[in-house]
């Protein structure tokens, strides 16, 4: 479809440096939204293996629960945490901006479907958290 | 007294001359109610007249002037120098466009881009004029009504590292003004835009950073045109997957 526009001679083309993201604070808070996956992929991971190990009996079960007890993966998963709320909340952000929600003839205020985004989150995460209360 | 000047470093580049831009600086007096624009007139005037730089209305219209001030895609006739004292304010060719001559960037890829999306009413059929206007509501305007306002001052692709990365990404202004008339009550365009649109090089090139938004002097939200149509053309395929007798690509 698109065909590159043939160079022009005595053109200067520029070429964008690799700390291209150091240059605006949007960049920056770009980049940190896309590391966030890696954090969630490797918490993921984690969880698969935690369902393996439970399966597998209670003594496998208690080795890892020792293993993750361990100072390093409590740091870790704390930043998995701070990055998974990070990119909850771009990402519900984003909705105001992607979602055109009409009635009829009027559009709703992008902060309405933000904020029934968020709200929506918090009843979902109120939801499972009084679940696993009430199983204890 | 002696009067307070304020320090340009300002983009040379001259092809033949210099295999890649150069800064140099000039000193001009400081005023108040000076824009960059201002200071550049006066170099161009007073100090080196084969400095080369682009402007027309000095009034944010026009969408001529547009550069990197202190590394940030602006107008330059609305860059306040008092915004930027002391200085020295670094003045340099929009990022990711291709440099002609010192400010001077070439424009022709944009134009190219713009041309494909047919950025103007298509009609199947046009009414006879004996049957009167096409006449919109204040809703149906306000769908398209931002986008219109759109000045082609590029300053949106400026801002975009993907477009600096992959030079054949559509990018934002093109998909704006797309967007503009797709969302247009009395246009029937959408099923020739789309194809451009939906092309792996069209809006899913995009990674959403955003900063086309931010930077643009019109408060024209491109990065939101993008998602929209992004939501579009990923519509038209479940449906064209899911009901492929059915026509592709609705009102939109």
């Amino acid at each position: 479809m698109a065909a590159p526009t043939p160079p022009r001679p005595g053109l200067y083309y520029p070429k964008l440096p690799a700390t291209w993201w150091l240059k605006r604070p949007g960049y920056v808070r770009f980049m940190l939204r896309e590391i966030t996956s890696v954090f969630i992929a490797i918490f993921l991971v984690v969880l698969l293996v935690q369902i393996r190990r439970a399966g597998q009996g209670p003594e496998a079960w208690a080795a890892l629960l020792g293993t993750l007890a361990s100072p390093g993966w409590i740091v870790f998963h704390v930043v998995a945490l701070a990055f998974a709320i990070y990119h909850s909340i771009t990402w519900f952000q984003a909705t105001g901006v992607v979602q055109v929600v009409r009635l009829g003839e009027r559009t709703l205020p992008a902060a309405l479907v933000v904020g029934g985004a968020f709200a929506g989150w918090i009843v979902a995460s109120a939801v499972i958290l009084a679940f696993f209360v009430a199983r204890g | 007294m002696s009067r307070e000047t304020i320090t340009l470093e300002v983009t040379r580049y001259a092809a033949g001359q210099d295999r890649e831009p150069r800064l140099e600086s000039f000193t001009v007096p400081y005023q108040e109610d000076w824009v960059v624009l201002d200071a550049l007139n006066y170099i161009k005037d007073q100090v080196d007249g084969s400095l080369s730089f682009r402007w027309s209305c000095r009034m944010g219209v026009c969408g001529s002037c547009g550069m990197m001030v202190n590394g940030v895609p602006r107008l330059t006739c609305a860059a306040f120098l008092r915004d930027h004292r002391p200085g020295p304010i670094r003045v340099e060719p929009l990022a990711n466009f291709p440099v002609i001559r010192d400010l001077v960037i070439s424009m022709d890829d944009f134009m190219d881009k713009l041309r494909r999306v047919k950025p103007w009413i298509i009609r199947d059929a046009e009414r006879p004029v004996a049957e009167g206007e096409y006449r919109q509501s204040p809703a149906q305007l306000d769908a398209f009504k931002q986008f219109s306002m759109c000045i082609n001052c590029v300053l949106c692709y400026a801002a975009c590292p993907v477009y600096g990365i992959e030079p054949l990404f559509l990018g934002p202004a093109a998909t704006a003004l797309a967007h503009r008339y797709n969302m247009d009550s009395r246009d029937e365009g959408y099923r020739f835009r789309a194809p451009v649109i939906a092309d792996s090089v069209g809006v899913w090139e995009c990674t959403f950073i955003g900063e086309c938004s931010v930077v643009c002097p019109k408060g024209v939200d491109p990065a939101a045109a993008i998602q929209r149509s992004k939501l579009a053309s990923a519509t038209d395929w479940a449906r064209s997957v899911l009901m492929p007798w059915g026509g592709r690509g609705g009102d939109r």
